[in-house]
């Protein structure tokens, strides 16, 4: 019980300070592709703390949902925070569900975002909320069936009992079944939290954005608490990828020494996906809104392809 | 007193909710009266079924009654008929034999016809009364063929009967009543390709009765389904469940893709019966593959999970149609392109609009989501299945399944947001005014019953699984988990959607509590929307239910055929400045185009042909009837 | 992707260090140390075009490259006022231009600062007096700071910024 609610504790200090730094790297590394010295990678604390120092400006257009939807966000990702397995096999709240629930949850931050960029009732929210709908939807049937693919394997859906037995029987995962739907999950997590190349974050031109263009109408603490429930969500769905396809590091016991291995392989994976996060977002444009459709289906197709190489050497 | 049919009405509902709890824990009844009909009388069993559906159309006619008696009493005509549709459709899953069946059935769509056409004024009315007519006889006359052959093959018109004689039918007979039954009972369900009439008639009819007819007269075909594929004929072959599987895969993608791009409210909400309908398909036809490749605990998964959608479906369907009358009778439109702003003037049908958008969008903690993870292992079950054929249709359920939960977020994020939020983009939604408090009433309880179904599984599932063991013949789960938590099949998987609302409570809390204690600030100033400085804003400027779909029809332009119609009105002075535009992208229904005009062009054409017979002269006449004379007495 | 990655890998960084001790010019009476508290660490810039030729816009667009890198000081351009600490505004602002500077000047969340930029933004330039100009920045919304020149170098810019900020490097 104490053990359980320290690791809860642990994992959501973790994820909620440990995400601006996620993005911060990011944004350290991708300047230094491109030849310029770039911020600092703890540039988005400051960026927060400036944030929650200034006042907020509500549209007289916006309702109680503009006003609740930051407040959700983190709320939603903070939970998630408990069901993800970020530093040992099983957190606290892995009874509570799997990973359709994940989805299911991510899904309610974007559903209640999407309204608030319709609230304010501009043209750039709603277009917003349109585009980031749109590719929420077509994203979802890779995930589900990707970690079907898994599930098939591991023999469950349970993710903490996934990871388990994908640690201790490592070969399981040495499948070209597993490398499918990786990167099945890796495109997913582009189009999930907004990266190129399917949505530039760091766009002005409105016409370009998708999540950027919902989040106009928000200022002050607002701003702080939007801007820090999207860097977990990337922290959030990296973790997935890094522990759910390569679980080494995670251990099922929960001891002070176990959540630090976990702690510290996490980082490992996570500096190497953000390496590689960097380098595409330098190397790959941004694709024409009407080719993400395209984009998320060849991602489904992988995904199907791990599902029946799985079904088929069964 | 203009009202009493109404509350009568109520009352049938409470009565019929209590006996058909009463049937769901195991009471049963019979009444037979021999007499009063022929062809076997009038017989009503009540068994868990049965019951289960009872209890559900109860349920849900109370809150109806409740917000009919709070909107104008309409004609005699209509409350009469309002009182016959509850009554008939609680006689329904209580039938016992084929006579009792077609005549409580065929009171349901009578009653539910002259509801539709109750404004007998407006053309778009008739003809949907008109599809409705003839989409339930065709039905109709499919169901009375199946059940009329299965009762001469078994020699008895009692569904008991059939039960323990069935089996001994060759296979053929039972795929020939299976498909008969099928169809006539998926399209009153509203299956697609059977689901012209179902965005017609919903619409057409007032806002209480298509909340009923939504809710649970489509759910009476599910009914049927269900006998069918798991009572009655006993366990059939595997093509069976595979084509409920396929069916309701095809309905749910289709259902959503068609609500997508439509911006009526009402046929928005008919469509996404459809959708639901088709997610209940797919917890049926997995329950009928595995209980006929002889897997018990999936099969009860399977039906305890189509069971429970059922039920959610009822609640927030009938919340979102209750929710869309009264905006109608707030601003006298349905289309929502008219709508916005409505949040600020309806607060409450806002609320109670908001948690039936979310609970059908599937969003944790509530209903919807407990019983689409629940149809989602279910299908996964389909680990324990050797065929690779039969895993492929699973996968292509899974696929629908995760696609339809995405889109229809979409969709009622484009609903809710272009309907209440924002500025309002007519007069009649600037004027809107909030519904009387008995309509309020009957929102309330189905918002509170959407999060209780959703907060409660672990005291839902050991009902319904009770029901489905009955229905399955299988004995039912020994334990569902704690008061906390679901287990399913044995460790597989695990919910708890009231741990997840308790944590998602206290994480809200967590901002709430830090952004003070680092000092930040509370300063909050109103001033416009942010428009790039433009000095006009407007409700034009708004971002249109249209521009929302957009995306979608883009990107699903092969199923829709985007017919794209731009009319340019130039000054007549001068084509450089512009008076008015007008755009149109309607989408194509590629059933009217592929499957319905050719039908009744062929109809047509076979009617003219066989015209010729009839030509007039009485002579010919009489020599048919003697060659028909002539015919019998040979065969005879 | 390869041979841009080579590129980059060979050309390292070539970030210029900032020049020191910008000139600018203070008009307005708020502390410049209160400022420099405020948004020393990280600020965030809209930039507003009220009429300008777009030379300013010109060597402003400088400051997001590799060589002046405006981001290793905290420093970023926003899309929306909502979002921006601090609103740059080059032009001699045309009468168009007014109103839509003072609403943007409006939408954005206290606390906040103008710099003006080049002698356009400070007194009209060379097109002071023309009838489509409403004559300098401040003529419009109160300005904190201008940094002048025609226009002003990235350099300028960049020292410029910093020095309203407070930022010794």
């Amino acid at each position: 019980m104490i053990a359980d609610f320290a690791v809860a504790v642990v994992q959501v200090l973790v994820v909620g300070m440990g995400a601006p730094l996620l993005v911060g790297v990011l944004r350290t590394l991708k300047a230094r592709l491109v030849g310029r010295r770039g911020p600092s990678p703890w540039q988005p604390y400051a960026d927060l703390r400036k944030l929650l120092g200034k006042e907020v400006v509500v549209s007289t257009t916006t309702s109680w949902v503009f006003r609740a939807t930051p407040y959700v966000l983190v709320a939603t990702m903070l939970v998630t925070a408990l069901i993800v397995p970020v530093s040992v096999a099983r957190p606290p709240l892995a009874f509570a569900g799997n990973v359709i629930l994940l989805v299911y949850l991510f899904m309610l931050g974007t559903f209640f975002l999407a309204l608030a960029g319709l609230d304010a009732g501009s043209a750039f929210g709603g277009m917003g909320s349109s585009r980031e709908v749109a590719v929420a939807a077509l994203a979802e049937p890779t995930v589900i069936v990707a970690v079907f693919a898994l599930a098939l394997r591991a023999d469950t859906i349970d993710l903490g009992r996934v990871v388990e037995r994908f640690g201790q029987e490592p070969w399981l995962a040495a499948n070209p079944a597993h490398l499918l739907a990786f990167a099945a999950f890796f495109i997913v997590m582009l189009a999930e939290t907004g990266r190129l190349p399917v949505d530039n974050p760091a766009t002005h031109l409105e016409l370009t954005m998708i999540h950027e263009a919902m989040v106009l109408e928000y200022s002050g603490r607002y701003l702080a608490l939007v801007e820090w429930a999207g860097a977990m969500k990337l922290f959030l769905f990296m973790t997935l990828l890094a522990n759910l396809f390569v679980p080494w590091g995670l251990t099922g016991p929960v001891e002070p020494g176990a959540v630090l291995l976990g702690l510290l392989a996490l980082a490992a994976k996570l500096a190497v996906l953000t390496g590689a996060v960097a380098l595409l977002e330098t190397t790959v444009a941004k694709l024409r809104l009407f080719r993400v459709p395209e984009l998320l289906a060849g991602s489904f197709a992988l995904a199907f392809l791990s599902l029946m190489a799985v079904i088929l050497f069964r | 007193m203009d009202r009493l049919a109404y509350g009568l009405a109520a009352l049938v509902g409470i009565a019929a909710a209590a006996l058909g709890s009463y049937g769901m824990i195991g009471g049963v009844g019979t009444l037979r009266v021999v007499w009063l009909v022929p062809l076997g009388g009038l017989e009503l069993t009540l068994d868990p079924l049965g019951g289960f559906f009872l209890a559900l159309i109860g349920f849900a006619a109370v809150p109806a009654s409740i917000y009919a008696m709070g909107s104008s009493p309409g004609e005699r005509r209509d409350r009469f008929a309002y009182l016959v549709f509850v009554l008939s459709m609680c006689l329904v899953p209580l039938a016992a034999n084929t006579m009792t069946f077609a005549i409580t059935w065929e009171l349901m769509s009578l009653a539910s016809y002259f509801l539709v056409l109750h404004d007998r004024e407006s053309k778009a009315s008739i003809y949907a009364g008109w599809v409705y007519a003839v989409m339930t006889h065709a039905g109709l006359a499919c169901l009375l063929a199946g059940m009329l052959l299965l009762g001469a093959w078994t020699g008895s018109p009692r569904f008991e009967d059939w039960r323990a004689a069935a089996p001994a039918l060759s296979g053929a007979a039972r795929n020939a009543v299976f498909v008969l039954l099928g169809l006539g009972f998926a399209g009153k369900a509203g299956v697609i390709p059977l689901h012209v009439w179902l965005p017609l008639a919903h619409p057409a009819a007032p806002s209480h009765v298509s909340a009923l007819m939504s809710s649970v007269m489509i759910k009476l075909g599910v009914y049927g389904l269900l006998r069918v594929s798991l009572d009655w004929l006993g366990a059939g072959p595997a093509w069976w469940g595979v084509a409920i599987l396929i069916a309701g895969a095809a309905s749910s993608v289709i259902g959503v893709l068609y609500a997508l791009v439509d911006h009526d409210l009402k046929r928005l909400l008919a469509f996404h019966s459809i959708e639901n309908i088709g997610i209940i398909l797919l917890g049926v036809g997995s329950a009928v593959l595995y209980h006929g490749a002889g897997l018990p605990a999936p099969a009860l998964l399977g039906l305890a999970a189509a069971l429970y959608h059922t039920v959610n479906h009822a609640a927030f369907k009938a919340l979102l149609f209750l929710g869309a009358g009264a905006v109608v009778h707030a601003t006298g439109t349905r289309n929502m392109e008219e709508l916005g702003g409505l949040i600020k003037r309806m607060p409450w049908t806002a609320a109670c609009f908001l948690v039936g958008s979310a609970a059908i969008a599937a969003l944790p903690p509530l209903n919807g989501f407990v019983s689409e993870w629940l149809t989602f292992v279910a299908l996964f079950q389909n680990r324990h299945l050797a065929a690779v054929g039969l895993n492929l249709v699973f996968i292509l359920g899974i696929a629908s399944l995760a696609l339809t939960g995405g889109l229809a977020m979409a969709c009622f994020v484009k609903a809710f947001g272009i309907t209440f939020l924002a500025l309002p983009r007519s007069d009649a939604a600037a004027h809107a005014h909030e519904a009387p408090v008995t309509m309020r009433l009957a929102m309330l309880t189905l918002a509170a019953s959407c999060v209780a179904l959703g907060l409660g599984p672990t005291l839902v599932i050991p009902v319904l699984g009770a029901v489905a063991a009955s229905v399955l013949g299988e004995a039912p789960p020994a334990t569902v988990g704690d008061w906390l938590t679901l287990h399913v099949s044995g460790g597989y998987a695990s919910l708890s959607t009231l741990a997840i609302a308790i944590a998602l409570g206290a994480a809200l809390l967590v901002p709430l509590v830090t952004l003070p204690l680092v000092r930040a600030s509370r300063r909050t100033r109103d001033y416009e929307t942010w428009g790039c400085g433009r000095i006009m804003q407007t409700a034009r400027m708004e971002y249109t239910a249209t521009a929302f779909a957009n995306p979608f029809k883009r990107v699903f332009d092969f199923f829709y055929r985007p017919t794209k119609r731009l009319d340019i009105e130039f000054h007549p002075e001068s084509r450089f400045f512009v008076q008015r535009i007008e755009y149109e992208n309607p989408a194509r229904s590629i059933f009217h185009d592929w499957l319905y005009r050719p039908a009744l062009d062929l109809l047509r054409a076979g009617a003219r042909a066989a015209g010729a017979l009839q030509s007039g002269s009485a002579n010919l006449y009489l020599a048919y009837i003697l060659a028909a004379l002539l015919l019998m007495l040979v065969l005879a | 992707m390869f041979r841009q990655l080579r590129i980059a890998i060979r050309t390292g960084i070539v970030t210029e260090p900032a020049a020191r001790g910008g000139e600018i010019e203070r008009i307005g009476e708020r502390l410049a140390s209160e400022i420099a508290r405020l948004f020393g660490r990280s600020l965030a810039i809209r930039q507003v075009d009220a009429g300008s030729c777009n030379g300013c816009e010109l060597e402003i667009g400088g400051l997001t490259g590799p060589h002046y890198d405006l981001e290793r000081f905290g420093v970023h351009f926003v899309a929306s006022p909502r979002h921006a600490d601090c609103l740059l505004v080059t032009g001699p602002v045309t009468r168009n231009m007014a109103e839509p500077l003072r609403r943007t000047w409006q939408a954005t969340p206290d606390p906040k600062f103008v710099v003006a930029v080049g002698d356009c933004g400070r007194d009209g330039g060379i097109f002071r007096g023309s009838y489509a100009v409403v004559g300098g920045v401040a003529d419009v919304v109160p300005v904190d700071a201008v940094i002048p020149g025609c226009p002003p170098s990235p350099a300028a810019l960049l020292a410029g910024i910093l020095e309203a900020i407070g930022r010794p490097r």
